[in-house]
């Protein structure tokens, strides 16, 4: 299809302003009288208050506030950035208080001062008198399960958010009757998403009586509703603001500072109070990435027919659920419309332990799925003495396949094509020809693996999204949108939507970046990949009905049937002869002052998206090992995208590159680490916590096979999580290919290469002992 | 907002010295890269601070008459690296000063307060180590030159006496001329980190035989260190890989690796054989490079 603006990689709309340093964030923000707030922590995994004494505290010249629990609601609420659910059983779970009764990881905040200035703060803290009664803590998912474990939620004895699972098909019989069944234990490390930004908000209570938070979110809509939870508010009576984000990744697809910023507030009287977490902080005290334990089992004809399939999978949430056991269910749903099993049986739990919060995070769930599914194909397809691409391309489902539980149809599906063009990108059959048997110090393999992602939630949450559009006397439009930029640059794709809808040059389509929940339209907020395709539809929507009313009063003007004409480069053609008849401006004035007519030309619609797109892609991964060190270096990486229509290829590829770059540090690099006997963190800041630089980094190339998913807008599917998902198990299945040794827990950091080198005899034994 | 009761910013040496021998409680701060992070920590809270930023002739880095290549204290690392005497002679420190950090580290970090900060895993140690570099040390009264062994004295921990300054450090000649030389650092990232193993071998061949070999290690016992036996074994020996294979392996007798989170006893041994094999086969293949000019 030809389009003048979608396809095009045009300038994103706030380029400028942030790279002039222009762009104003929430730390830019200052209000007169503004305090700042600080927390304390627990040094206990777990442990119980048996007293506090703040008096020290607010004695101290400066201070104008502490607060405990006890000077907060009692009101246990969710911080998971999801729709409000009006089936409770649907709900997240309520297991938090905007300040902790009781310690459940080393790191909860149990009380907070508010004072003038962020030093004095600091010395309050130190003059607070905890008592307390340590607790024995439990850090893995296996040690809570135990019997008398430590109880870490009162209302969940056996520390299990939720062990519901799903499947189809019979797979006991697939497996009774299978040729081979294969086995294979995986593991996945905690990592943080480390976006630049810190976690940030301030509050006050502004002068009609009502909270006002400006909070880097991804969710300002959400926010707003827990905020009022949190504190028993009415809705309405808070207001949240959006500024310019600084990365989110998911971890501000969650409510972590903003109750307690506004709790602050209403400690010091409604003055402005600044809570902006330290990095160190942002490690311990907002979301991590689930470590979780898979299991796999499954059934496989002689030929390598994938009959049937059981995952167990152990997820580690942490001290409160957050998002808890959506994300073992959403990992569970994103392989099924990859590969055609006949059978199914997904068998995950979620469980407490008194580790830093698990959350949302890029990908939520399918890294740690398609790393152990990808890995263990790998696995299988070298015991049955098959070309890894081989058996993949012999198993996947095709256009048309309708998954047995979502019920969702695949409608577009471009695996086949981007696997062929991974594999002549990197010259695949070439290189591994030429590799043969290596046995030096420095060796070289080829790995790759594929991922299934799906666009937006539906079924299982609601996927609205509101669109607003005014248009302005000269016939340029502004758009308000609910939906979130937080730097994937989706306020550059709606406003492509819009100009092509409108035929308007990128200029004269203005976007308000900024929300404010009173003002912009209600949308959900950026995650699982949802804006381009489900605000995408609100977005059309809204630019189809201005684009009728601007045809209306054309007509009116011009005596022509609106279906004769369309709009094209700021005029209003008639169609059939290419013929201008006006321009936007004529319209647009006639709509503002005609004395009779006069009705500026607007749209307020939204979407309630109830269909969804699965996305695709490949990853081609060359991998450099120094056996000698336990060095794994990428040499070569393609990331190859069914994404359907690409609407801003330069701001598609940077998503790649950005995706990719974290899947690379997951697959080698990042992990936090935590004290065994203590539970305390080791590594929680950016030289001890080793996410890549720009050096550690290879040349990333991205590459598109569009097809055109009629779902969403102009055939667009999900791009943001995609290019995280299959990074790290091609890399693991490149070091296979390399030195015939199957990793089966990421990061694949050099400590953990030697150790395994060693146990398999690739590293001798030092000649010299040293005593 | 840092914690600090003053700031003290003198503009000559002179100066500073007198502040310190008026009160030698003093922190001195040179690049701020260590005492600021350890100040926002909250460990150093309600210090003075004595700041050298504004003595530019603790900058300078010379050639003195005896062929003696002096770097002053407060020379960041940007500088060191890109300085054409240092990488003239001594190559090695040239490499070394780049490992550190990132680049907006290296331009205000300093090889003086690398040195002070007296971390096992400063990127400065093991090669000055290896060049058998000496510190030059003053009080207001006072001057000592000692050999940076003997400024080590555990982790986190120097001899600076009260009231002294590390002024600069000097590079003898007989520890450069003539030498090829090769630092590794080795860590987790490419920049930005800190070393898990630094490993730096200066050598000096003559016919094809080892005239001097000299191998500093950082991150291998709580204070860098030296691999005298291995050192002496390999004096007068043939250069092949044999020899320094066994040299490799003889490295690892002085070091008290151990365990922590960041490796594992086990694995930096085996990085220190390892190393020390890469390291001392890249200066001997300089030191040829270096005698065929």
């Amino acid at each position: 299809m030809d389009h003048n603006v979608v396809g095009k990689s045009v300038r994103r709309l706030d380029a400028i302003a942030k790279v002039t340093g222009r762009a104003k964030y929430t730390d830019d923000f200052h209000e007169r009288d503004m305090l700042v707030g600080k927390v304390l922590r627990s040094p206990h995994a777990h442990a119980r208050i048996t007293r506090i004494d703040t008096a020290k505290a607010k004695a101290l010249p400066g201070v104008v506030a502490v607060i405990t629990a006890a000077d907060l609601p009692t009101i246990r609420f969710a911080t998971a950035g999801h729709p409000w659910s009006l089936d409770p059983g649907h709900r997240d779970v309520e297991d938090r208080l905007i300040l902790a009764d009781k310690a459940r990881f080393v790191g909860d905040a149990v009380a907070a001062v508010v004072a003038e200035d962020a030093l004095t703060a600091e010395k309050a803290l130190h003059l607070i008198d905890v008592e307390w009664e340590v607790l024995p803590h439990v850090l893995t998912a296996e040690d809570a399960m135990k019997e008398g474990a430590p109880v870490i939620h009162e209302f969940r004895p056996n520390n299990v958010v939720s062990s519901f699972g799903v499947q189809f098909g019979d797979v006991e019989a697939e497996m009774a009757g299978a040729d081979h069944v294969f086995e294979g234990d995986y593991e996945t490390g905690i990592v943080q998403h480390c976006h630049i930004e810190s976690m940030s908000a301030f509050a006050y209570v502004d002068t009609d009586g009502r909270v006002v938070v400006n909070s880097s979110t991804q969710i300002p809509h959400i926010v707003r509703r827990i905020v009022a939870q949190a504190l028993g508010l009415p809705w309405g009576r808070v207001k949240v603001i959006k500024p310019y984000i600084g990365g989110g990744f998911g971890n501000k697809q969650d409510v972590c500072v903003e109750p307690l910023a506004a709790a602050m507030s209403l400690a010091a009287h409604g003055r402005p109070v600044r809570y902006c977490l330290t990095r160190e902080e942002v490690f311990i005290d907002t979301r991590t990435r689930h470590a979780m334990k898979l299991h796999l089992k499954t059934a496989v004809s002689r030929e390598g027919v994938l009959k049937g399939i059981h995952v167990q999978v152990l997820s580690n949430t942490g001290a409160y659920a957050s998002h808890g056991h959506s994300i073992a269910m959403s990992a569970g749903g994103k392989f099924r419309p990859l590969y055609d099993f006949k059978a199914v049986k997904y068998e995950p739990k979620t469980v407490y332990t008194n580790l830093p919060v698990a959350g949302a995070m890029r990908g939520y769930g399918t890294p740690q799925i398609f790393f152990a599914l990808e890995s263990h194909l790998d696995d299988i397809a070298r015991k049955l003495g098959m070309d890894p691409v081989e058996l993949r391309l012999k198993n996947l489902i095709k256009v048309g396949h309708q998954d047995p539980l979502t019920r969702n149809v695949v409608r577009s599906f471009g695996i086949p094509e981007c696997i062929r063009k991974g594999m002549e990108a990197i010259r695949w059959e070439e290189k591994r020809a030429a590799l043969g048997a290596q046995d030096g110090p420095r060796r070289k393999g080829l790995g790759m693996a594929l991922f299934a992602y799906a666009s937006g939630t539906h079924p299982v949450a609601l996927e609205l999204a509101g669109a607003r559009i005014v248009m302005n006397q000269d016939g340029s439009v502004t758009l308000q949108v609910g939906a979130t930029e937080i730097g994937q640059g989706s306020d550059t794709v709606f406003a492509q939507i819009v100009a092509e809808v409108l035929g308007l040059p990128m200029d004269m389509v203005n976007v308000m970046t900024t929300q404010d929940t009173d003002v912009s339209p209600w949308d959900s907020g950026a995650y699982a990949s949802r804006q381009t395709f489900v605000t995408g539809i609100a977005v059309r929507k809204a630019a189809m009905e201005v684009r009728d009313k601007v045809l209306e009063v054309a007509a009116r003007r011009t005596g022509l049937r609106p279906d004769e004409m369309e709009l094209r480069d700021r005029r209003v053609v008639e169609a059939a002869l290419g013929r201008e008849v006006c321009t936007l401006e004529d319209v647009a004035m006639d709509a503002y002052y005609d004395r009779l007519l006069a009705a500026p030309i607007t749209s307020d619609t939204s979407a309630n998206v109830r269909i969804n797109a699965m996305s695709y892609g490949a990853t081609f991964v060359e991998v450099d090992v120094d056996v000698e060190t336990g060095k794994v270096e990428v040499s070569e990486i393609w990331n190859v995208h069914d994404s359907g229509t690409i609407i801003n290829p330069r701001l598609a590829e940077g998503q790649v590159h950005g995706g990719v770059s974290m899947a690379l540090g997951y697959a080698l690099l990042e992990q936090m680490l935590f004290d065994a006997q203590t539970g305390k963190p080791l590594n929680n800041n950016l030289l001890d916590y080793k996410l890549p630089t720009l050096l550690d980094t290879p040349e990333i190339n991205a590459a598109f096979v569009e097809t055109f998913d009629a779902a969403g807008s102009f055939g667009a599917k999900s791009l943001g999580e995609c290019p995280v998902i299959s990074p790290a198990p091609a890399v693991r299945n490149a070091v296979l290919d390399a030195t015939g040794v199957a990793f089966h827990r990421i990061p694949l950091y050099p400590q953990a290469v030697f150790e395994k080198f060693r146990e398999t005899g690739l590293i001798k034994q030092r000649s010299v002992e040293h005593v | 907002m840092f914690d600090i009761c003053e700031l003290l910013e003198p503009a000559t040496l002179r100066e500073a010295k007198e502040m310190l021998k008026a009160d030698p409680g003093l922190r001195v701060i040179a690049g701020g890269t260590d005492v600021l992070i350890r100040l926002q920590h909250g460990s150093l809270g309600g210090s003075s601070l004595l700041s050298l930023r504004r003595i530019k002739e603790l900058e300078a880095i010379r050639l003195l008459g005896d062929g003696t290549l002096e770097v002053g204290a407060m020379a960041p690392f940007t500088r060191i690296f890109e300085d054409p005497l240092v990488r003239e002679r001594c190559m090695i420190l040239a490499e070394a000063s780049v490992s550190m950090g990132g680049p907006q580290i290296r331009n205000v970090a300093t090889i003086g307060g690398n040195i002070c900060n007296g971390a096992v895993s400063a990127d400065s140690a093991s090669t000055l180590f290896a060049l058998d570099a000496l510190l030059k040390l003053e009080t207001l009264d006072d001057e000592r030159i000692i050999p940076i062994a003997d400024f080590y004295a555990g982790p986190g921990k120097v001899n600076l006496r009260p009231g002294e300054l590390l002024t600069a450090v000097l590079l003898p000649r007989e520890g450069y001329e003539g030498a090829g030389g090769h630092y590794i650092k080795y860590a987790m990232r490419k920049a930005m980190d800190i070393a898990t193993l630094g490993c730096a071998a200066v050598a000096r061949v003559e016919e094809g035989r080892f005239l001097d070999l000299r191998i500093g290690l950082g991150v291998a016992a709580p204070v860098p260190i030296r691999c005298t036996e291995a050192e002496g074994w390999a004096k007068g020996r043939e250069v092949s890989i044999e020899t320094i294979r066994e040299v490799a392996a003889l490295a690892v007798k002085p070091s008290r690796a151990r365990t922590s989170w960041r490796a594992s006893k086990e694995y930096r041994e085996h990085l220190i054989e390892v190393l020390v094999m890469r390291a001392v086969a890249e200066a001997v293949k300089r030191a040829g490079d270096c005698c065929a000019d």
